[in-house]
Parts: structure tokens; C-alpha cells; sequence
């Protein structure tokens, strides 16, 4: 069914194209025939002659022999010099073809070619555009062959067909590409209820998900599956076996959940990894590739998000900020087409409306603002209060991560205690928004500002929040660490022992390996480190959905049913249903993918966790939003808060490195669990492969630039570039400044000027009043010209010629398109069929002519 | 394709949309070229455009005759000028043929008046359109006509930023 439709589709327009170029046969002759033709009288001031015969063979060419041909040209007596289609056709006639004429003729074909390429962008009725693409296309096909000479003909046509097959290929591919898309549909629908900030939400969750798709793919491909499939198996030393003490409760799921037990000692930890210089038959060097990709991830997302950044402003720097067109631009752009919801569209009225009468009362009375000390007054208050939160959320972090350091040291704790510290950072990270909002209601800000700073407070909290966190976390590695140098000597002794015993047993067999569970160990701080993430991460996700459930859902249902027996309205009053929150949103996929890069170095599988969520929320949020969520009640745009989640993104990434790289650089890893064990520092492992498997001057030259001498100079050298070009940026911008207050100096001058002469000079007044007239019916004919653009007799190259050049200017050149186009017209009214041309060939000359008026001249052979 | 911006699937779906309207009166088989054409009643209906203020217009500036009927043809056309890809100069001149009531050429005062009710639901006051429609052609008249040209307009509408992302549709 759906193949025929294809075909149906595909033939449409093929049909299409036949019927109308049934309908234009003629015209088509005919136009490109006048095409031909003013070439042809370029020749004829060049004291050249035949633009009839180049016009005629130009159409015949395909259906003629040349034996016609040559009939044709005798009776024409014309000793042509050569026409450009029959040399190409004609080999015989190749040592005629002159150079400009091949040049001329390449410049058709590039200008069909041009107008094919840029014939979406033109204003013109489809029916149009169809049969003058069909055309262009044929000319094209027609001529391209003809370009190359002699040997290199064949390569000619060898390279176009093979542009053509690429053309095809690149069109394919695009099409594919857009199918590949995800959710275009879902957020096309997201985007007709709610406008476009909310999905604009959605869009960034969809880029969000490529990216930790590729980041996924990252790990998973150069990490976790060559451990897994090389690497020595479970159970064959200690780092990769649950010890003796764990064992009985490892699978259990409580443990589990906790990601204790047998998921500690997992592929998704780093204390998995071992560390053996090469794995399996490849060789391949797994700390390295570990450490490679641990740094390749935050290089792969700076660059992404910094890329995305620059083509975001790049866009947005068409964006005049003059403040010239208020009202035009509030009556001509104020309405979002996309709007397809009658309660989204009753808002958008209701806030267009209330927008006027705003500018209007701006307008009317300008900056008479009587409270202005209130609102002040109240912004203050409203900033010191929620710096007051932020504190509070600050501490009561660090204290309940102090608290759960002394929990750990107890045994048997509950639940409760043990999570308590993903408890409390969701719980304020669930209700500090709210209060924010709440707050920010006193500042009364316009929405688009609201929504930034409001942003701004919450990024605040968690950053706070994380912060506090990483700091506490950090306390506990240093215990550990501590507790790891005692471990150490511990382990060193019981190995030694086991040595002696099985000595003193006075046995010459190597004694038997103790068994791997049984081996004491260190704690691992890595691991530890990755696991707090990953229970931040499925406690954030948790949270989310039981948020979005209860606050979203529960709440649109009672409300929805509950309102039949309620004492009050509730739709409209007190609970009412709930709106989409976009800055929470956005900031809870912002910092969870702070957590992911900050967690992915110690936990590998942290992504594959993230990619999980990142698909579920993308279908659960959609549904949570049309099923019970209203619009918000001031629509407003998102136009430029794109590059603002970018922005906070950025900051976040440069956050979430710091950490990492203070642990790479400076902190030991543990001696006895990760790919980095027994080195001193992580980044080591580079250096040993520098030495190990590279020749002596690579490290040489490795040693030299790492050498500080050279390290302080380029950083100067970075700074100090990017002083000019900011410098260069800030003469640029200061430049469109002026510029623009030229233009609007003489903007200004002319309309005083206008005044002026309104008011003094009646004469010259008068005179206008004269000439408008005039222009305007000079105007008309260009503008009756769209109109006729459908008018079936009409010619394309007239329309070419015509419109293009005056639509998309001033009305200024509309009158000299005018004054153009009427000797096309003339030729229209009189398309000759083709089988008349050729037993008259004197007849199509004045037709060649655009702008020849006498008929006659063809006739006058006998002149040459 | 070279005459939309539209991938082939694209069109294979406006073409669904434009069958599903008039499922007895359009052909699924566009072989044999019929010279269907829907009227604007049937089009205005459509979601994406049923809540626009400006719905009529929009058909109307697309339709071959100018009185709303659509060909299939000119309904690609419509969607393709709507959408994101079609460049601002493009969009421009088909949004000052919607904005242009009487189809005059020229966006005069009372076209101005009549987008500003269609905006607001004519919750405005006589003074207040009237005040509006003054600054707008104070604003946006750069040749003191008293009307805003093409020229006006596409100067205008081309510094507007939000021009380009609310004037489009997504079909």
C-alpha cells in the first residue's frame, strides 16, 4: 500500500511534469529558443551571425538528424559559423566551435544548474515551479554532455554522471537521515499544546540522549567488553571475587540494590579492572584505553557542547537588538503559527493582548514607575531569602554526609540510615525549586527573565548541593586511604605467612594459593566513589518519576475527579492541575549529567545506567505532560534560552572535571583494586607506555614538552591570544554598533527631511504627488506579475528574468523588471509550433531578438 | 524535492493529510494528474491551523485563484514556505501576502487594524488599534507613503528575531 502510494507520489509529479510540458512544448522551445537568441544577439554586435540558426538547432537538436539539419542550414544560406549544439553533437564540425561559445553555453548550464539548486527558494506557484525545474533539468541533461572536447569528452560525461549518482546518494542519505530522527512526531505534538519552550525541553533531552548515546558507545566498545571478553574471569583473583564474608549475602536484593555484593565487584566498577599491562591475543593495552577513554569522554562533551554552543549563537547573531520595531514586530511576529491547541492559542491571545496594552501604557506614559522602591525593596528581600536556603540546603548536606561517615563505621544500620544522604539531596532538590518559585513571584519579573534567574538560583543549590557532597566524599577517600596503607602491610603479612607456614611444613611443593575470597583487601575508595554516584543516580531518577507521578499525575486525576463533589472549584481554584516545569527540568538533566561525567571514571557503567533513564524519560515526560500538565498561563518563547542550557551545561562539564582531574593528578589509586593499581599516580600509566612501547625519541620529545619551560610559555602565548581576539571581537562589535547608528541617523534625517518638505516646500510636495503615481503604476505591472505567475502561457525564462531579480529587492528595480519584461510577452502571444520553424528559418529571427520591435530584420537576409 | 524543502517521506505524509480531508473527493493515484482542489473550509480545519487567527489568509495567499482553494500542489507549497528550512526571505514574502487583507500590495492601516483584531480577539479599544497602527507605519515606513511596502516590511521583518521561529508550522 504504501509502496503504491510511493509510486503514485513519484509518478505524480512525473506526470505532472508531462502534462505540463504537453501544455509547454512550445514555450519551451520557444524560451529557450529566446535564450539561444540573446546570446545569438550578443554574437550579432559582434558582427557574428546565425543566433537563428543557434536558437533552432538548440530545440531540434535532440529530434532532428543532421542531415535536417544541414538541409535547414542551407536553406538558410546562412553561412553560420557554427552552432553550438551541432558542434557538440557533430564532431565534424568541432574545429568550429569557438571558446566563448562553449564558455556561453557553460554559463546556461551553470545557471540552469543554480536555478535548480536554489529553485525551493523561490516565491513562485508550484505548477510553475514544476515545469520550469522539468525544463532545467532537461537542459541540463542535454547540454552537459556537450561540454568536454575530444579525448576529455568522455571523462566530462564520466565525471557528471558520476556527480549525479553522489547528488542521488547524498539525497538518499538525507532522507534517511531525517527518518532517523527520533520523536520528531511526539515533540511536533508536545510542541502544539505547550509552545515552544516546553519543547524545547525536549528537544535538549534528545541531544542530551545522542550524546551519552556516543559516550555509551565509548566506554561499552573500548572498556567493559574488551575486560570482559579478555580479561582474566570472575573469581580468578581477588579484585574480581566477593570476599569470604560478603558471600552468603552477595545475591540478595537488598545487598544488590545497594549495589553491594556481586554488582561491587562487577565490569561496571573500576575495581574490576585489572592491572596487567595487555590483554588477550590483541594485546590490548587496558589501562591505557581506560584512561584514554576516561579522558576522551570529557573531550568528546566539551567539544560537543562548545560546537553546539558556537552554531547556536551563530544563528542567533541576525538578531537585531535595536529597539526600532516594537510594535511591528509585536503585530507581525507575535504570533507562534505553531500553536495548535485551543487553550494554548486562548493564552497566546490573552497574552498578546495584555503584551499591547503594556507597550501602549509604556508608550503613553513613559518610565513613570511610582513603586519602584517596593519592587526593590521586594527583589532584595527575595535574593536574601533565598541565599538564606541555599546556605541552609548547603549545611544540611554537609551534616548529614558527616552523620553517614559515623553510620558507616556502626554495623547494622537500617535503610534509612544508609540512604540517608540520597534522601535528603532529593528531597531538596525536589522542594527548593518550588520555594524559589514562590519567592521569585515577588520580584515580578517578565517570565523570560523569571525563567533565567530562576535557573540560576537552582543551578546554585545543586551546585551547592554537589559540591558539599564531593567535599564530604573527599574526607571519606582520605579515611580511606588511610585505611588503606594499614590494609596493605596486613595483606603483605598474611601473604608472607602463608609463605612461611607452607615453608615450615618443610614441603617442596609450592604451596596452594589462597583462595581469592580470602585474601585481605583494601577499601577501594575508587569504587566506593563510584558507587555513591551510581546510588545518586538511580535515587535522582527515582525521585523524578515518583515526583512526576505523584505531583503530576495523582494530582491531575483528583483533581479532575474529585471536582465533582468538592466544595470549591478546584480546576480553577487552589490545587488545579500542574504546570510543566521547564527550568527544573532542564537543571535535573543538567546536574544528573554532571554526575554522569564526574561518575563515569569510577563507575564505567554509569553511562549505560544514564542512557536507560534518558530513554524512559523521554516517553514517560511526554506522556506525563499531555496527560496532565496545562500550558502555562503566559506563553512565552524560548528563542534564546537554547544557548543558555548550554551555557549552564559548560559549566557544569568544566565542574564535574575539576574533581576527576584532582584525583587523577594527585590522588594514589589503591594498591590492590583497578586497572592504575601499583602505580603511584593514574596518569603514570601514560608515562610507562611512552617508555614501553614507543621508540627513545618519542619520550624524549615527550619529556621535553612536558618540560615547564615550555608549558609556561604556551599558556602565555594562549592567553595572550585570546586577549586580541577578544580585543578584535570588541573593535568588531563596537563597529556594527556605529553602523547601526548610522543607519539609524539617516533614518532619522530622512523622515525629518520628509517632515520638512511636507511642511515647507508644497511645491516639492506637489511634485512627489507626481511622481508617486508614476511609480506606483510602474509597480503595478511587477506586482500583477506574481499574480500571473499560474497564467499557463506564460514562459519561464520571462520569469526568470522578471521576477527574480525584482521580489526580493526594493520596489526600485520592480520598475525596471517592468520595463523589461513586455517584449517577452510580445513573443509569448505568437509560439510558432516547431514544424513550421524549419521550412521558414527566416521567421524565428526577430523572435531571438528580445528586444528587436522590427519584424522585418529576419527577412532581410540578403543584407549579409 | 528541488521545488520544497520537504524529504520524499514529507510528502508522502502531507499527501496522507490532504487525502485523509476528502477522502471521496482526492485520489490516491496522482498518475493520472486530476485537477482536485480542496476548498478552504476543509483546510482551516486542519489542527495545525485551525487556532491560527490568520488561517484564512494563509490559504488564501497559497491558493492558485486567491479565493482558498487548495490543489495538492500548492498545499506542498504551503507547508513547504512554513517550514523550518525555508529561508527568511522566502517566508518573508508570503507572510506580507497574508498580512496584505486586500491584497493591495501594500500593508495599509486597515490591514494593519484587521491583524491587530485578529491578534488580540478585539479586546482592544478604538483609540488603542488606532494608536497602534500609527507607531507601526511611524516605525516600519521608511518611504513615508503612509503604508508599508514590500521593501518596509521585508526590512522590518528581517531584523524582527523571533520572525523565523514562530513563523513556521510543523506538519
Amino acid at each position: 500500500e504504501k509502496d503504491k502510494e510511493d509510486e503514485s507520489e513519484e509518478e505524480d509529479s512525473c506526470s505532472q511534469q508531462n502534462r505540463s510540458a504537453r501544455r509547454k512544448n512550445n514555450q519551451s522551445k520557444n524560451s529557450s529558443g529566446k535564450k539561444a537568441g540573446e546570446n545569438g544577439s550578443c554574437q550579432r554586435e559582434k558582427g557574428k551571425k546565425s543566433p537563428t540558426k543557434d536558437q533552432k538547432e538548440s530545440e531540434n537538436k535532440e529530434k532532428q538528424t543532421n542531415k535536417e539539419r544541414k538541409e535547414g542550414a542551407n536553406k538558410q544560406k546562412a553561412g553560420r559559423k557554427n552552432s553550438t549544439t551541432s558542434a557538440s553533437s557533430n564532431s565534424s564540425d568541432q574545429e568550429s566551435l569557438s571558446e566563448e561559445e562553449l564558455a556561453v553555453l557553460m554559463e546556461q548550464v551553470e545557471q540552469k544548474k543554480k536555478l535548480i539548486s536554489t529553485m525551493r527558494n523561490k516565491p513562485w506557484r508550484m505548477v510553475k515551479k514544476l515545469s520550469v525545474l522539468r525544463e532545467a533539468q532537461a537542459f541540463v541533461e542535454k547540454f552537459e554532455g556537450a561540454m568536454g572536447k575530444g579525448k576529455g569528452k568522455k571523462l566530462y560525461a564520466y565525471k557528471i554522471m558520476m556527480a549525479k549518482k553522489w547528488a542521488k546518494f547524498k539525497r538518499d542519505f538525507d532522507n534517511f537521515k531525517t527518518q532517523c530522527i527520533p520523536w520528531e512526531m511526539k515533540i511536533k505534538e508536545v510542541e502544539s499544546h505547550f509552545g515552544s519552550s516546553v519543547a524545547s525541553y525536549f528537544i535538549f533531552l534528545r541531544w542530551m540522549y545522542g550524546v551519552n548515546l556516543v559516550l555509551f558507545g565509548l566506554i561499552f566498545g573500548l572498556v567493559i567488553i574488551p575486560e570482559v571478553l579478555m580479561g582474566m574471569p570472575y573469581g580468578s583473583m581477588p579484585r574480581k571475587t566477593v570476599p569470604r564474608a560478603e558471600q552468603a549475602t552477595a545475591m540478595d536484593f537488598a545487598v544488590l540494590w545497594d549495589f553491594e555484593g556481586y554488582i561491587k565487584y562487577s565490569a561496571l566498577f573500576y575495581g574490576y579492572y585489572n592491572n596487567q599491562r595487555t590483554i588477550g591475543w590483541l594485546k590490548y593495552r587496558l589501562p591505557m584505553a581506560y584512561f584514554m577513554v576516561g579522558i576522551s569522554v570529557f573531550g568528546y562533551s566539551l567539544m560537543v557542547v562548545i560546537r553546539s554552543m558556537a552554531r547556536n549563537a551563530n544563528e542567533s547573531t541576525a538578531d537585531g537588538d535595536d529597539d526600532n520595531f516594537i510594535f511591528s514586530w509585536k503585530m507581525f511576529t507575535s504570533w507562534d503559527y505553531l500553536i495548535g491547541n485551543p487553550e494554548t492559542a486562548d493564552n497566546k491571545f490573552a497574552s498578546i493582548t495584555t503584551s499591547f496594552k503594556e507597550s501602549i501604557l509604556d508608550e503613553q506614559e513613559s518610565n513613570k514607575d511610582e513603586n519602584i522602591h517596593l519592587r526593590r525593596f521586594l527583589r532584595v528581600l527575595a535574593n536574601v531569602l533565598i541565599i538564606c536556603c541555599l546556605c541552609g540546603s548547603g549545611y544540611l548536606i554537609y551534616f548529614v554526609v558527616k552523620r553517614s561517615q559515623t553510620f558507616s563505621k556502626m554495623q547494622n544500620v537500617g535503610w534509612y540510615e544508609r540512604n540517608e544522604v540520597e534522601i535528603v539531596m532529593s528531597l531538596l532538590g525536589m522542594f527548593c525549586p518550588p520555594l524559589f518559585e514562590t519567592i521569585a513571584a515577588l520580584e515580578n519579573y517578565h517570565p523570560r527573565i523569571g525563567l533565567k534567574w530562576q535557573l540560576g538560583r537552582i543551578f546554585a543549590l545543586f551546585l551547592g548541593n554537589l559540591y558539599t557532597f564531593l567535599l564530604a566524599l573527599m574526607d571519606d577517600v582520605n579515611e580511606k586511604l588511610a585505611e588503606e596503607d594499614a590494609v596493605k602491610n596486613i595483606t603483605y603479612w598474611t601473604l608472607l605467612g602463608h609463605h612461611n607456614s607452607s615453608d615450615g611444613n618443610g614441603s617442596t611443593v609450592t604451596p596452594p594459593p589462597i583462595d581469592p575470597a580470602d585474601v585481605p583487601r583494601g577499601p577501594c575508595w575508587e569504587t566506593s566513589v563510584g558507587i555513591e554516584f551510581v546510588r545518586l543516580t538511580v535515587s535522582d531518577i527515582l525521585v523524578t518519576y515518583i515526583t512526576i507521578l505523584v505531583g503530576d499525575f495523582i494530582r491531575a486525576c483528583f483533581v479532575r475527579f474529585a471536582n465533582y463533589c468538592w466544595c470549591w472549584d478546584l480546576e480553577a481554584g487552589f490545587p488545579s492541575y500542574s504546570e510543566f516545569d521547564i527550568s527544573g527540568n532542564v537543571l535535573g538533566l543538567v546536574f544528573n549529567q554532571g554526575m554522569i561525567w564526574m561518575g563515569s571514571f569510577y563507575a564505567p557503567g554509569l553511562v549505560g545506567i544514564n542512557v536507560l533513564r534518558l530513554l524512559t524519560s523521554m516517553y514517560f515526560q511526554c506522556w506525563a505532560v499531555m496527560s496532565s500538565n496545562v500550558p502555562h498561563e503566559r506563553v512565552f518563547k524560548a528563542s534564546k534560552s537554547n544557548n543558555f542550557y548550554m551555557g549552564l551545561l559548560l559549566l557544569i562539564l568544566f565542574l564535574s572535571l575539576l574533581p576527576v582531574a584532582y584525583t587523577i593528578m594527585s590522588l594514589p589509586p589503591s594498591f590492590d583494586c583497578g586497572p592504575f593499581s601499583g602505580k603511584k599516580r593514574m596518569y603514570e600509566v601514560i608515562q610507562e607506555t611512552i617508555e614501553l612501547d614507543f621508540p627513545v625519541f618519542v619520550a624524549k620529545i615527550f619529556s621535553c614538552v612536558a618540560n615547564p619551560g615550555l608549558i609556561i610559555p604556551a599558556i602565555l602565548l594562549m592567553v595572550l591570544a585570546i586577549y586580541y581576539l577578544n580585543a578584535v571581537a570588541e573593535a568588531y562589535q563596537r563597529a556594527n554598533a556605529d553602523l547601526k547608528k548610522k543607519i539609524q541617523m539617516q533614518r532619522q534625517e530622512e523622515k525629518n527631511k520628509r517632515n520638512n518638505k511636507a511642511s515647507t516646500n508644497p511645491m516639492l510636495q506637489d511634485l512627489e504627488e507626481l511622481l508617486t503615481p508614476k511609480t506606483n503604476s510602474e509597480r503595478h505591472p511587477k506586482q500583477a506579475e506574481d499574480k500571473k505567475t499560474e497564467s499557463p502561457n506564460r514562459t519561464s525564462p520571462v520569469g526568470k528574468q522578471g521576477k527574480a531579480a525584482p521580489l526580493p529587492g526594493s520596489p526600485m528595480p520592480g520598475g525596471r523588471g517592468a520595463a523589461f519584461t513586455p517584449p517577452p510577452h510580445v513573443f509569448v502571444t505568437q509560439p510558432p509550433p516547431l514544424g513550421v520553424w524549419a521550412p521558414y528559418p527566416g521567421q524565428p529571427m526577430p523572435r531571438g531578438h528580445p528586444l528587436g520591435p522590427l519584424p522585418g530584420r529576419g527577412r532581410g537576409q540578403p543584407h549579409y | 524535492q528541488d521545488c520544497t524543502f520537504f524529504t520524499r517521506k514529507e510528502i508522502l505524509r502531507l499527501h496522507g493529510r490532504y487525502y485523509e480531508m476528502a477522502p471521496n473527493v482526492v485520489p490516491m493515484d496522482y498518475t493520472k494528474d486530476p485537477d482536485v482542489k480542496l476548498p478552504m473550509q476543509l483546510i482551516i480545519n486542519m489542527p495545525e491551523l485551525k487556532e491560527n487567527p490568520f488561517k484564512e489568509r494563509i490559504v488564501e495567499s497559497f491558493s492558485e485563484g486567491g479565493e482558498g482553494s487548495l490543489s495538492f500542489n500548492d498545499f506542498v507549497d504551503m507547508f513547504s514556505v512554513l517550514s523550518e528550512m525555508a529561508p527568511r526571505e522566502l517566508k518573508a514574502i508570503y507572510a506580507f501576502k497574508i498580512y496584505d487583507f486586500n491584497t493591495d500590495n501594500f500593508i495599509c492601516k486597515s490591514d494593519l487594524e484587521q491583524t491587530l483584531n485578529k491578534l488580540t480577539r478585539e479586546e482592544l479599544t478604538a483609540e488603542e488599534i488606532t494608536l497602534v497602527c500609527e507607531k507601526v507605519i511611524e516605525e516600519a515606513d521608511m518611504d513615508g507613503d503612509g503604508k508599508l511596502g514590500f521593501a518596509d516590511f521585508e526590512n522590518m521583518i528581517s531584523k524582527a528575531p523571533d520572525f523565523l521561529s514562530t513563523f513556521h508550522i510543523r506538519i
